[in-house]
């Protein structure tokens, strides 16, 4: 990995460069063409689940550039989020602490919900393969029973005998001294047939025996998963004559090297909601919209982050699914359990719910023409005229839209007294509702004043939604980026180098040691320096921001503090503190201490700024609205059919301004105007839509 | 009723139960004491302006709490309109934790307010907060052999701690000096306003886009149809009397069990929950008031039917015959600390053990079922300071027609997580000698139960009392349908060289320890669910691989 690292030619600041998302169903590139004006080329192909790669470099194919006139692939991934949640995970052995080989089966003592007293759990590794050494560290890393080397290498040889291909060594407290954990990776390097060991303190340095054992193990468990799945890519590519380095997308947002990735490949488990984020975040800052709740709606679920001040939001406490946390620093994005495949129906007590059953990929909603009968948020937006059914991208069978009303009027309305485009308004409005509050749990409620912000739509879905979104959570504006179906590929072209580090405090403000504390936000300065002077692509700039995890003495939770400069006075901590409390909670406490619990820092190499202003091509704009007008069809929009417009996205004049009702359809999404909302463009060709009054 | 629509109804349905969710949240983050902040041993919801019966309630709220706090706000309604409470006006809060007046234990504060529109008030935001101690004889307030409710700590009559807006500095005085750790409390009280206030709002938001009559006819409709949806459940049961017991090991002064015997009659579209034959009120701590023995019926409800939505239509067609004379409705001055951890989960148990045999795909074997508190106090000469440290910890899940019961499970009535090791060895004295699944204790059946767990704890420094206040020391939890027992609790005190078991098994107060003495804990395992020669063969070897049963156990347990 690292050695190569000499033999990669450098990159020439990014005259071509190409994003790929591999995605559930698509494949989506976009490659901007830095020599040529900014020209673009789209593809978007089936992904190919097997290998990736094949779907990667089809999808290189389709935009007929050639492969080996590329300067930078950035690569988002999803096959380390796959291989975890299907458990499809290399086999791997834990060495750990006499006493504690069931800590990451037992976990906090949960359970999957509140209510029912039903689950089940599937830990990383199973019991078997978890085996137990004498040490033992104290919680002042204070050694009290010495490791055992002979018992260490009995149980590494017990793991290899027994066919394991990666290892976590994971010894309590090594958080606070990784001697033992050091010594102990040193014995096992000796005898393990690869390098594919993971130590416990090296991915989080972090109290919590069950989060850091869990991260550990999942980080060895999909290493030799992503490694030979750079490696196919990297193999692939070079093939067909593409020999430079290339880079993956990481879930802080940031890109590493394929070389270096596979050292925290627990990292890339939230690689592609990540780049959706980042792409928001940089379209954002473009257009002037600083403040973004970005909203990517799917079949299944939706993601949701929160951008302020152009950054968004990163969180080290993800959880990708029940008793499954991942604890590093990762774009904070949250996923709401509903899509365009949750189903409708009416309960018991004759109410229309929504949810949480989905009819997922497959079969899907009803108008997929896959054996589907359940009517769902898809199928309703069919119904209301809203998508049209030629703009379906995945139908086997057609549907017609009179059989789908059809099935509403059974499903729902018969029990509620509704006709079957009435029943569908309802299913919608109500999808919409329940989105709506999600969202706001995991955003505005947050303390933020919804009027600050606006709503950055994207995926197949989002803009279908969100113009009654926005209205619902009071966010004044939405933000529909040019090209809402490849946001994730668009994040991997705009990414920056980013490397995040935590370092925990715990002390009562008072009581810090100011230039202990500015020694450590330099550490981190200088750290991630030298990390991106590794890189063979060349920043532009480095940017070095700084932020404060804290709360008040006694509380758990934390509040993220924004930093002005590394060298923060104490007093300027407790007053940034009680100012972010005071918005957060309305409280003052003026009795109780601050405490700073860690202190982050994020170091960013910053790329040369790409154009965004060919993502549509700007020749095929018309010269009037009239021109771009593809129809006039019946919309359904609060209790009513409305003629409405329909335009073809990249048709837009740049300077037509639009009123609602209105339908912008575009290859792979389509916007939904709703009556009083206004809408015009930006020169990179978002759309921006000023909410009406409701 | 004619404008509101089917639309409508859902709409706000939706909306009346993200207020809640949104006073949830606020109230949590905001929380010093980690038993609210981590634990969510809290619950925010909307009550009647009438008789205080619940509209709705959040869904993240702790499960015990599911009904109780109707009660709670029903009697300040009824001592605000009889006068031995001052009348409220807009701003203020009132403050309760009597357990007999709609309560549970002492530790469990409520506030109460009003919300008014047009000078009217609307309806009653309440939550409940778990402070981490209310005064009394032991601190975090869990005694395991109190006598009398003056022993476990300061309890509150509705009183206005906020008026106006304003907190009484009087009250909260009076407060400050009758808890530890009183320094913090002001920030707890400060957070479990505030989700009052921003429940408020929304609420507020609510109404005005609605409009105070529809939403005043959707909440009578939803009500309506909640208890129309229970009974269409409860008409699927096929009529007739259903019969359990259950026990709580002692009640931590004198050493019997106390025998939970409940009948539930079905009939028609209604269920009958008779405790009569039940023991009678006991000396300790074991007594449940009569909100609680109700909430605790409600809540095994809910595991039973997660998709009604909790408002008081839900309870409706659930009748509880009051256990008079029984443990399950204590009056003044019964000790209650037990209640609402512990009792109420042996309730809950006896709930699934008659339904597992009406609703056999829908209700689980037992579950492990106790809170598992191993409370140490001690100093620590090498900080120079006295120290309280809570141990909770959860057990195995029953096996269900599905699947396999989970391993140490949260109690019934929580949703709480228990606390990493690591930071336990770094407030307190003390060192782990394991932390793990407690092999074989999962109930053989054809779907085995969860597994508990197992931990040691040795004390590192200092000398330090331990206090046990856990269940299901004698009779492990229930086998379902042929499936067999759980493992029982195991508590087992290390101390000069010499092993102590609690006379009472599962409770103690106050034990000597001293620096090398060690507490081993073995929590319950789930009751298996099914005959266990029924089981899998392949399931029985793949336990056996995993190391969960040794080979003869599963022998044994499973026959082949």
């Amino acid at each position: 990995m690292e050695e190569n690292f000499s033999a990669e030619p450098p990159v020439p600041p990014g005259s071509v460069v190409a994003g790929i998302d591999v995605g559930g169903t698509f494949t989506d590139l976009l490659l901007i063409d830095g020599g040529n004006g900014g020209r673009v080329h789209i593809a978007k192909t089936p992904t190919t689940v097997e290998n990736q790669a094949f779907g990667v470099v089809a999808a290189l194919g389709a935009t007929g550039f050639a492969i080996g006139g590329i300067d930078l692939i950035v690569h988002g991934t999803t096959t380390t989020t796959n291989a975890v949640l299907e458990r499809r995970l290399a086999k791997t052995g834990m060495i750990t602490t006499r006493g504690f080989r069931d800590v990451i089966e037992l976990g906090r003592r949960t359970r999957p919900q509140p209510y029912g007293m039903t689950g089940t759990f599937v830990p990383v590794i199973p019991r078997n393969l978890r085996l137990e050494v004498s040490e033992r560290v104290e919680a002042s890393g204070a050694i009290r029973t010495p490791l055992d080397e002979a018992e260490m290498r009995e149980a590494v040889g017990t793991l290899v005998a027994a066919g394991c291909e990666s290892l976590v060594i994971h010894f309590l407290h090594s958080y606070a001294n990784p001697a033992h954990e050091r010594r102990a990776a040193e014995i096992a390097a000796e005898l393990w047939p690869n390098g594919y060991i993971t130590t416990g303190h090296a991915l989080l340095s972090e109290a919590r025996e069950f989060e850091r054992g869990v991260t550990a193990s999942v980080n060895a468990s999909v290493q030799p998963i992503l490694e030979r799945y750079v490696g196919r890519l990297r193999k692939e590519l070079a093939d067909k004559g593409y020999v430079r380095d290339f880079l993956i997308m990481n879930g802080n947002g940031g890109m590493i090297s394929a070389r270096f990735v596979t050292r925290e490949s627990a990292k890339t488990v939230m690689s592609g909601p990540a780049s959706g984020v980042i792409a928001a975040a940089y379209t954002g800052r473009r257009a002037g919209f600083e403040n973004l709740v970005t909203y990517d709606m799917g079949g299944t679920s939706t993601d949701v982050a929160l951008i302020r001040n152009a950054e968004p939001a990163v969180s080290n406490e993800i959880e990708i699914e029940y008793a499954m946390p991942i604890h590093v620093p990762m774009v904070a994005v949250h996923t709401v359990g509903a899509g365009g495949g949750s189903i409708a129906r009416v309960d018991a007590a004759g109410l229309i719910q929504i949810g949480p059953e989905s009819a997922g990929a497959n079969p899907g909603p009803i108008c997929y023409g896959r054996g589907g009968l359940e009517p769902t948020i898809t199928d309703a937006n069919l119904v209301l005229g809203r998508l049209a059914p030629k703009k379906l991208l995945a139908v086997d069978h057609p549907v017609t839209t009179e059989r789908v009303t059809g099935i509403f009027e059974d499903r729902i309305g018969k029990a509620t007294g509704l006709s079957g485009v009435e029943a569908a308004g309802a299913v919608l409005r109500l999808g919409n509702m329940k989105m709506a509050g999600a969202i706001r749990m995991v955003s505005v409620s947050r303390g933020h004043d919804p009027r600050d912000f606006a709503l950055f739509a994207f995926g197949g879905a989002g803009p279908l939604h969100a113009t009654a979104l926005a209205r619902e959570l009071g966010l004044p504006r939405v933000l529909v980026p040019a090209r809402p179906g490849i946001t994730n590929a668009l994040g991997c072209v705009v990414a920056d180098l980013r490397h995040d580090f935590v370092n925990t405090v715990n002390q009562p403000v008072a009581m810090l040691d100011e230039s202990q504390l500015h020694q450590v936000l330099e550490r981190h300065r200088n750290e991630g320096k030298e990390l991106i002077a590794k890189e063979a692509v060349k920043p532009e700039a480095i940017r070095v921001t700084h932020s404060a995890d804290m709360q008040f003495v006694g509380q758990t939770h934390i509040i993220n503090v924004p930093l002005p400069s590394s060298s923060v006075t104490r007093d300027e901590l407790q007053a940034l503190f009680e100012k972010a409390y005071f918005a957060r909670f309305k409280v003052e406490l003026p009795e109780i201490r601050a405490n700073l619990v860690n202190l982050n820092t994020s170091v960013t190499g910053v790329r040369p700024a790409i154009d965004l202003s060919r993502l549509i091509d700007p020749a095929g704009r018309a010269k009037t609205l009239d021109e771009a007008r593809r129809e006039i069809r019946p919309v359904w929009y609060a209790g009513r059919w409305h003629d409405t417009p329909v335009y073809i996205r990249e048709k837009l004049p740049l300077d037509a301004v639009i009123e609602g009702p209105a339908i912008l359809e575009q290859m792979d999404a389509t916007t939904v105007l709703e009556p009083g909302d206004r809408a015009r463009s930006d020169a990179d060709g978002n759309i921006i839509i000023d909410i009406g009054e409701a | 009723m004619s404008t509101l629509d089917a639309i409508t109804l859902s709409v706000l349905q939706a909306a009346l139960q993200q207020v809640c969710d949104e006073m949830d949240l606020t109230f949590s983050r905001a929380a010093f004491s980690p038993v609210i902040a981590e634990a969510n041993d809290r619950s925010d919801g909307i009550y009647s302006a009438v008789d205080g019966s619940l509209i709705a309630q959040g869904s993240q709220g702790l499960p015990v709490f599911v009904g109780v706090m109707q009660y709670s706000t029903k009697t300040v309604i009824e001592m605000i309109a009889d006068g031995r409470c001052l009348p409220p006006a807009p701003g203020d809060i009132y403050i309760v934790n009597d357990p007999y007046l709609g309560g549970t234990h002492l530790m469990d504060v409520r506030f109460v307010m009003p919300v008014y529109r047009a000078g009217k008030i609307f309806c009653w935001l309440s939550n409940t907060g778990h402070w981490p101690d209310i005064g009394g004889s032991v601190p975090g307030g869990f005694s395991a052999s109190a006598t009398a409710v003056e022993q476990e700590g300061l309890r509150l009559p509705p009183v206005k701690l906020f008026k106006k807006g304003v907190l009484d500095p009087e009250i909260y005085a009076i407060i400050c000096s009758n808890i530890r750790v009183a320094d913090q409390r002001i920030g707890d009280i400060r957070a479990q306003a505030a989700a009052l206030l921003i429940g408020q709002d929304r609420l507020n938001g609510i109404l005005d886009r609605y409009g105070d009559e529809t939403v005043t006819d959707a909440i009578a409709e939803l009500r309506r149809r909640a208890a129309e949806q229970m009974r269409a459940n409860i008409s699927a049961i096929p009529d007739g009397t259903y019969r359990s017991q259950a026990f709580v090991d002692s009640d931590g002064v004198v050493n019997e069990p106390l025998t939970i015997a409940l009948a539930v009659d079905k009939k028609g579209e209604t269920l009958t929950f008779d405790f009569s034959g039940s023991s009678k009120p006991c000396a300790g701590p074991m007594n449940s008031v009569l909100a609680t023995t109700l909430s605790s019926v409600y809540l095994a409800m809910r595991h039973i039917f997660p998709d009604v939505p909790i408002s008081a239509g839900a309870f409706e067609p659930l009748e509880v015959k009051r256990p008079e004379g029984t443990f399950l409705d204590a009056r003044y001055p019964r000790p209650v600390s037990g209640c609402a951890a512990e009792v109420s989960q042996r309730i809950a148990e006896a709930v699934f053990a008659a339904m597992v045999q009406a609703l056999p795909d829908k209700v689980t074997a037992a579950p492990a079922g106790s809170s598992g508190n191993f409370a140490l106090g001690g100093s620590d000469p090498a900080r120079g300071r006295d120290y309280v440290m809570y141990q909770i910890s959860g057990g195995g899940y029953g096996g269900n027609s599905g699947h396999d019961g989970l391993t140490n499970g949260c109690s019934t009535i929580g949703i709480s997580k228990s606390p990493p090791v690591e930071i336990m060895e770094q407030a307190f004295p003390v060192l782990y000698r394991h932390y793990a699944l407690r092999e074989g204790s999962g109930g053989a059946g054809k779907h085995r139960g969860g597994f508990g767990l197992a931990y040691e704890v040795e004390i590192l420094r200092g000398e330090a009392r331990a206090s046990f206040v856990m269940d299901h020391g004698r009779f492990g939890p229930q086998g379902a349908l042929g499936g067999k027992d759980g493992q029982p609790n195991s508590v087992t005190v290390f101390r000069n060289g010499e092993q102590h078991v609690p006379p009472h098994l599962s409770k103690e107060q106050d034990i000597p320890l001293k620096a090398g003495d060690r507490v081993r804990v073995g929590t319950p395992g789930g009751g298996g669910y099914g005959d266990p020669r029924d089981r899998d063969p392949d399931l029985v070897a793949r336990d056996v691989q995993l190391g969960y049963y040794t080979a003869d156990q599963a022998r044994k347990l499973f026959g082949s």
